[in-house]
């Protein structure tokens, strides 16, 4: 019966404040569709464009885990299914290859006034997209088994190891390290973070081609080798899912995880109070003498489709700023690192903004960098289970990679 | 079946009993573990630190104050609507499996009785179709059917439910037909019925075991297809697998498994009356003959 | 059956296949046989909250027009199926050359992605296939032989391996199995060996892959047995009975002869769902210690990096290797039918 009276009267209010927000929306007429993923923060966002329903104006959304793979053919269909398109700084470069999502200046200047400069996404000189949340991988710690060992803060991948020894001498943990290596885009994902570390670049100077095969390459992979000595033996599966299990069942010390599973390691569920207690998030560490951390930045924002009429674009521009308007992020603060004006950083997005502040990279948005990726996360995995030497491994990397690029006419 | 050729020894009953136990306990485990599990909190059926967690609920405890939690059923049914889901599947399977038995019993029919070298290669290559990688189908469908405004649709996503299964269920029909003895249809054709009328009053009639039988597996197929569904539907639209799928997260978010466990735990119910409800036929249906030739 | 009479019955079922299996296959192959135009980019400055970085971008405008003229892309016959990807053509050759054993020659064969995703494929194929036909036969034997009370739940509880959707089987199993899961800790401790992990070492990566595929298709091959026991005559039994047959001679000589026909249709089926193993190996995160062809499609097509031309290809070479596999059976087949014509 409680039940019923809550949803009855959740919905009643969520017409009202429809209606008061549709006014404050002020959009004259059309039709808004939004592609995203699928996690609280984003129903958060969606939610609050949704409130500029009615009047004319029609607001729907897909928010689905596998948005990636359906939005380049959604939003090549003219008009495009998709008015909106949330990205991320890897997904958004499939969309700019075809040309596919248009650039947002006027409406910036029409309608964005609420926005920080940092925002925004230029891309040779116009405005592709709008940021609205940051996220990146850096270092839990535990600092109860610190204290334990005497340990400071690592703030190298180096004293992670040393950290990682005399844990492992003082008999408190036999694998007190675990990063999220599971073979695949994750596997891949922790090689381009070691080797930003070096401060490399991933390909020749405005080319195509693959320049990863040095030293700086070898570095990465023997770090990433010698870090998982110290992981537990089933390393190759550890998904987010698994890492975040372990830490919250008391097995690891420290940890490279995602920032955003911050708030749920945080929380006062599926873990023991000693746990909780003494988790710290950290800035990811540098290797090799480096001084940028090991780790690449990440945004999500939204993109708006080229293949739409002018006035789609600008209601789905007013909608998706109500959607990450300054109220939002009020309410909803802990669901995310929000880049917006009037967020409250929190113990939980410590790490990202430790780990930005240290300097450390965003992701590149290369045309070709997905395919890098995708060959990497096939590849590495031999090299870590001690079948192959790094050389060997960056040399089937540069062949995988140079094969695929050239299917797909960038070499 | 208790004539003098089953009759056997002690020994032999005592291990087919203990070869069906175990067999029994093999096969359900997961299932009943997945089912006590759904009780609980994440922290307990998914530990890292002890799976005894999960039997003495150390967490669930901890988090809701008794040994067993409904919080993921309620989560998933109420909270995230999954009934909803549940309405999209019984369409889409409902729809799927009487379209592709219809279809399927006409072509399987025609098939059995052409008796022409070109019917038995149009069954050939039917079956190399069903060797396509769905996922690469599905890719290919994308494109045109946003141009044509036809993605998202539960009808659309029924036709390509029905395609893909064809070659399966022309094989199996084809071959139930040719158990059924020509001179049935023949024979009402020499009194006077066209083709069709002696499938409509004659067959029809005599064929309902293959027909459920074949259902069976078109029914599983649409109930547990993933790779179509979670492709080819807007989010309204959305059937339980890839909404239970939705519950698991993605890399960076954590998602609410809980959700899906429990999610999971009551697609099986509509399952287990079906079967139960069936099995008779379905035995029997295969009896009939599938899969004789 | 006249020949129009046949066109008519088969017609819609027909039409169906075309329109979303034959067409699409055909454009599967189309594609396979090119590759994308060159990409024009440029480099430009992107600026986002983390600064602003000089990166290349690719020429939108420019490629367009490229496109306009040659949508289907540039023409590469054959050469995409050649290439390191796919049969990796020059590297086998090379590795031929230079290896000096047989033994090396495998291991580099073994480091190319196609050849190691078949090598999995082929073993996932052939090792499943018969220990689902043994299985499945002996639970029938087995079911069929208990009292008829108990048949109908038990002929449930067989079938679920089967109808819990393998998505979330797997990922339920794949935690049951970890060390210190129920099923991976009772092992370490039945083992004495405390550091057992089924998910370490490819071994025991890929018989826990080819144990699961067992116990998920077991229930398939036990409900066709089971049907097919159901129509064996009883005289016969009785017949071999009064020859002197023991039970297990019975069982050799009379109910696997009578069950030839559903082997085949069992085996049919299982060699090409076998052969495209993909499920688990998402499920349990296998993909390091074993990939398949259908694996390395769907890693093609997903992530931000769509690569369909390469997935086209897999996809084309997954339906060759279906179709050699089946050859033997269609053979039977064929037989079979000419004999029912004559």
């Amino acid at each position: 019966m409680n039940m019923w009276k809550t949803t009855v009267l959740g919905s009643a209010m969520a017409i009202l404040s429809g209606t008061t927000a549709m006014a404050g929306c002020g959009i004259e007429g059309g039709s808004v569709r939004i592609l995203s993923n699928d996690f609280p923060a984003l129903h958060a966002v969606a939610a609050g464009a949704e409130a500029c329903a009615g009047d004319g104006v029609e607001v729907s959304k897909n928010q689905t885990a596998d948005h990636r793979d359906i939005q380049v053919a959604a939003l090549t269909a003219n008009p495009a299914q998709y008015t909106v398109a949330v990205v991320a700084n890897s997904s958004i470069v499939p969309l700019m290859n075809d040309g596919l999502i248009r650039p947002l200046d006027d409406l910036v200047a029409e309608h964005g006034g609420q926005l920080l400069p940092t925002q925004l996404i230029t891309i040779d000189g116009k405005v592709m997209a709008v940021a609205f949340m940051a996220n990146a991988q850096h270092l839990f710690y535990r600092s109860d088994i610190l204290e334990q060992v005497g340990a400071d803060v690592p703030s190298t991948y180096e004293e992670v190891i040393a950290v990682a020894q005399a844990i492992r001498d003082a008999g408190i943990m036999e694998n007190p390290y675990a990063m999220n290596t599971a073979a695949g885009w994750n596997l891949a994902e922790e090689f381009v973070n070691m080797y930003m570390g070096t401060g490399a670049s991933f390909f020749e100077a405005g080319s195509a081609a693959v320049s990863i095969n040095n030293e700086s390459g070898v570095a990465a992979l023997n770090m990433l080798k010698a870090l998982n000595e110290y992981a537990d033996p089933d390393f190759l599966t550890f998904d987010s899912n698994a890492t975040q299990a372990l830490w919250e069942g008391g097995e690891l010390a420290m940890a490279t995880m995602w920032g955003s599973r911050g708030g749920a390691i945080l929380d006062d569920e599926g873990s023991t109070a000693e746990v909780v207690g003494s988790t710290v998030l950290s800035a990811a560490p540098t290797f090799g003498g480096g001084d940028v951390p090991a780790s690449t930045l990440w945004w999500d924002g939204f993109t708006i489709a080229a293949n739409i009429s002018d006035e789609d674009a600008e209601a789905s521009f007013i909608a998706m700023m109500n959607g990450i308007s300054t109220e939002m992020v009020q309410a909803n603060n802990d669901k995310a690192v929000w880049l917006i004006d009037g967020y409250q950083p929190g113990p939980a997005s410590a790490g990202v903004a430790a780990t930005a502040q240290a300097g450390a990279k965003p992701y590149p948005m290369l045309p070709y960098m997905g395919i890098l990726h995708t060959v990497l996360g096939n590849e590495l995995a031999d090299f870590l289970q001690g079948n192959e030497s790094a050389e060997q491994a960056l040399a089937d990397i540069e062949a995988a990679y140079t094969a695929a690029a050239k299917e797909q006419g960038f070499l | 079946m208790a004539a003098a050729s089953q009759r056997r020894s002690r020994g032999l009953i005592a291990l087919t009993t203990g070869f069906v136990m175990l067999w029994v306990v093999i096969a359900s485990f997961p299932f009943l573990w997945t089912l006590w599990g759904s009780f609980k909190v994440q922290g307990d059926f998914f530990s890292k630190a002890d799976w005894m967690n999960a039997l003495w609920g150390t967490f669930t405890r901890a988090e809701t104050g008794g040994a067993f939690t409904g919080a993921g059923y309620e989560g998933a049914w109420i909270e995230q609507e999954f009934w909803r889901a549940v309405l999209n599947t019984a369409i889409v399977v409902f729809f799927t499996v009487v379209i592709s038995l219809t279809l399927g019993t006409l072509g399987g029919f025609a098939l059995a009785r052409s008796g022409y070298r070109y019917a038995f290669w149009l069954l050939m290559i039917a079956l190399v179709f069903r060797a396509m990688p769905h996922i690469t189908l599905v890719s290919g469908y994308l494109l045109p059917f946003f141009e044509w405004n036809l993605w998202g649709h539960l009808p659309t996503t029924i036709i390509v439910l029905v395609a893909i299964n064809q070659p399966f269920t022309l094989w199996m029909l084809h071959s139930f037909f040719l158990n059924i003895p020509k001179d049935l249809d023949e024979s009402a054709m020499v009194d006077g019925c066209t083709r069709f009328q002696a499938f409509w009053h004659v067959i029809i009639p005599v064929m309902w075991p293959g027909v459920i039988t074949t259902g069976l597996f078109s029914f599983l197929l649409a109930y547990n297809d993933f790779a179509v569904t979670a492709m080819l539907l807007s989010q309204e639209n959305q059937t339980m697998v890839p909404k239970i799928a939705s519950f698991l997260g993605t890399t960076q978010v954590e998602g609410n498994v809980m959700f899906a466990v429990a999610a999971v735990v009551s697609a099986m119910v509509p399952l287990f009356f079906l079967i139960m409800f069936f099995q008779r036929q379905i035995v029997s249906g295969l009896t009939a003959g599938a899969v004789k030739g | 059956m006249p020949h129009r009479t046949f066109l008519w019955f088969i017609f819609p079922s027909l039409l169906a296949m075309i329109l979303f299996i034959a067409l699409p296959i055909g454009s599967v192959i189309v594609q396979s046989l090119y590759i994308e135009h060159e990409q024009v980019v440029k480099t430009v400055e992107n600026c986002g909250p983390f600064g602003c970085e000089e990166e290349t971008t690719v020429d939108a405008e420019a490629t367009a027009a490229i496109r306009e003229a040659e949508p289907l892309g540039r023409f590469n016959g054959i050469g995409t199926y050649l290439n390191r990807s796919h049969l990796a053509v020059e590297e086998v050759r090379q590795a031929w050359a230079e290896s000096e054993s047989l033994g090396a020659f495998f291991g580099r064969l073994m480091n190319l992605p196609f050849y190691k995703a078949l090598a999995f494929t082929l073993t996932y194929t052939f090792v499943v296939t018969p220990l689902v036909l043994v299985a499945g036969l002996f639970i029938a034997l087995a079911v069929n032989s208990i009292p008829s009370r108990l048949k109908g739940p038990t002929i449930f509880v067989s079938l679920l391996p089967m109808i819990v959707t393998p998505l979330i089987g797997s990922l339920i199993l794949f935690w049951m199995i970890d060390a210190r899961g129920i099923i991976g800790a009772s092992l370490q401790n039945l083992m004495d060996d405390p550091s057992l992990s089924l998910k370490a070492s490819p071994t025991l990566t890929w018989l826990t892959l080819i144990a699961y595929g067992v116990w998920h298709s077991a229930p398939f091959s036990f409900i066709v047995f089971y049907a097919g026991l159901q129509t064996v005559p009883e005289e016969t039994l009785e017949a071999a009975m009064i020859d002197g047959a023991s039970r297990w001679e019975r069982v050799r000589y009379v109910v696997i002869p009578y069950m030839a026909p559903l082997v085949v249709f069992i085996t049919l089926m299982q060699l090409m769902d076998n052969f495209r193993v993909f499920e688990p190996i998402v499920g349990f995160s296998a993909a390091a210690n074993a990939t398949s062809l259908s694996y390395i499609i769907y890693n093609d097509l997903r992530g931000d990096y769509q690569q369909f031309g390469s997935a086209a290809a897999t996809s084309v070479l997954t339906i060759l290797g279906v179709a050699v596999l089946l050859t033997p059976v269609l053979i039977r087949t064929w037989r079979d039918f000419n004999r029912k014509r004559a």
